[in-house]
């Protein structure tokens, strides 16, 4: 196997102000299927072509924003390399038993530089789904019903010191830098965009004062149409958004930022391109940053520095 | 208290609009072109658009305590997009769109 280590973004859990709003959000308009609720009140979600037992996690709070982001590792004994790793590198660790969350094994907790909460696990129980039957169907009812995602993809998220985070990822997680927007002058970064696979990017940063802050999580979608749908789907539920439908410079990504009852950002998105780990990164410089992330408009929208939960 | 429509006035840049009682105060100001208050999330968890209120009466849902505290709430402080007068209302801008870069 040529994937190892670290395979992919498994879950975020995102804080929600207003549980019975959040589940309509999630589940009829985002269309995730709901998979379990437990009993510290947290609502559980997966998305139709996902494998695993759940992906999205709601946790009912007083304040907006992530809890924290998992990646899943390919093997049990993964979990002991990268906890002795991460010590080694200067960040200090947690175990948090098996079951703490529905369905998902022991896992390795770490705070990122930027404020993040980190964990990694093993293992979570599969999912019980019509495309992973024999002979499977290319699709089913539940891709159709609400924006429907294909999976939860990855983040977008904001702290201080995102060139230790870099180095972090890089090093001891085994990700590599696809792309970049520097800040004015061109020497430090403004944002980076990491892979552990041949996705785009995985996991993205942008330098923020304040730690710990969720810019967005973001939602795959199969078109360009499927993405213009979600526009319609957002517009009929009178869901708040943010830009699009647009294209990301970076990534090349077809997008729409929008905004949960919570004001958490969420992004359907579609395309972008499929990188190797020895590629060359793409740099944008801070006078094109307005196209990098819009490409169409070629500038910030206000928010895009300022909004974040 | 109710559906009818009431004068909203934002001290600060002496805007003034008209906004329903069934709708929050930030949807109200933004469906009409109006400007004044920072539109941010609209789901009451980034802050921007955070008020105080100088007169007049409201009713809000909730939103993040991060932004607004128990205490700044019995002061009339609260986010425009959880909000909805059920009077005419006088308010002042505490929000800001804080941009580093």
């Amino acid at each position: 196997m040529a994937l190892t280590g670290v395979l992919r973004p498994g879950h975020a859990q995102i804080r929600v102000l207003d549980m019975d709003e959040a589940t309509h959000f999630y589940g009829n308009v985002l269309g995730l299927i709901e998979t379990g609720r437990d009993s510290v009140g947290r609502v559980y979600y997966r998305a139709w072509d996902e494998r695993d037992h759940n992906s999205i996690i709601l946790q009912p709070s007083d304040s907006a924003g992530i809890d924290h982001f998992a990646f899943k590792v390919a093997k049990v004994e993964d979990l002991d390399k990268f906890e002795s790793d991460l010590k080694a590198w200067g960040c200090s660790t947690e175990r948090i038993p098996e079951g703490e969350l529905l369905h998902t094994g022991e896992r390795v907790r770490f705070e990122a530089p930027t404020g993040h909460l980190f964990d990694l696990y093993a293992e979570k129980s599969k999912a019980i789904t019509p495309q992973v039957c024999d002979n499977p169907p290319p699709w089913n009812a539940e891709s159709e019903r609400g924006i429907a995602p294909v999976r939860f993809d990855h983040g977008l998220l904001y702290g201080p010191n995102i060139a230790k985070v870099q180095q972090l990822f890089e090093e001891v997680l085994g990700f590599y830098i696809t792309e970049e927007i520097m800040m004015e002058g061109n020497k430090d970064q403004l944002a980076i965009w990491l892979s552990c696979s041949n996705k785009a990017h995985d996991i993205a940063f942008v330098e923020h004062p304040e730690p710990g802050k969720l810019h967005h999580v973001s939602f795959m979608l199969e078109s360009w149409e499927k993405v213009l749908r979600a526009a319609d789907i957002m517009s009929m539920n009178k869901i708040p958004l943010d830009m699009g439908p647009t294209r990301h410079g970076v990534t090349r990504g077809t997008t729409i930022y929008a905004f949960d009852p919570s004001g958490n950002r969420f992004e359907t998105f579609c395309g972008g391109y499929q990188p190797y780990p020895d590629w060359q990164k793409l740099t944008w410089t801070w006078e094109e940053a307005g196209a990098a992330v819009y490409y169409h408009d070629r500038e910030l929208n206000e928010r895009f520095l300022a909004v974040v939960s | 208290m109710g559906a009818g429509m009431h004068n909203i006035t934002i001290t600060d840049n002496g805007e003034e609009f008209a906004c329903s009682g069934a709708k929050n105060l930030l949807a109200g100001m933004v469906s009409l072109g109006r400007k004044g208050i920072p539109v941010g999330c609209r789901g009451g968890g980034c802050g921007v658009c955070k008020v105080r209120v100088v007169s007049g009466q409201y009713s809000r849902q909730v939103m993040s305590r991060a932004h607004v505290s128990v205490a700044e709430e019995a002061e009339g402080y609260a986010l425009a997009c959880r909000m909805s007068p059920s009077s005419d209302l006088e308010i002042t801008v505490v929000g800001k769109m804080k941009k580093a870069f």
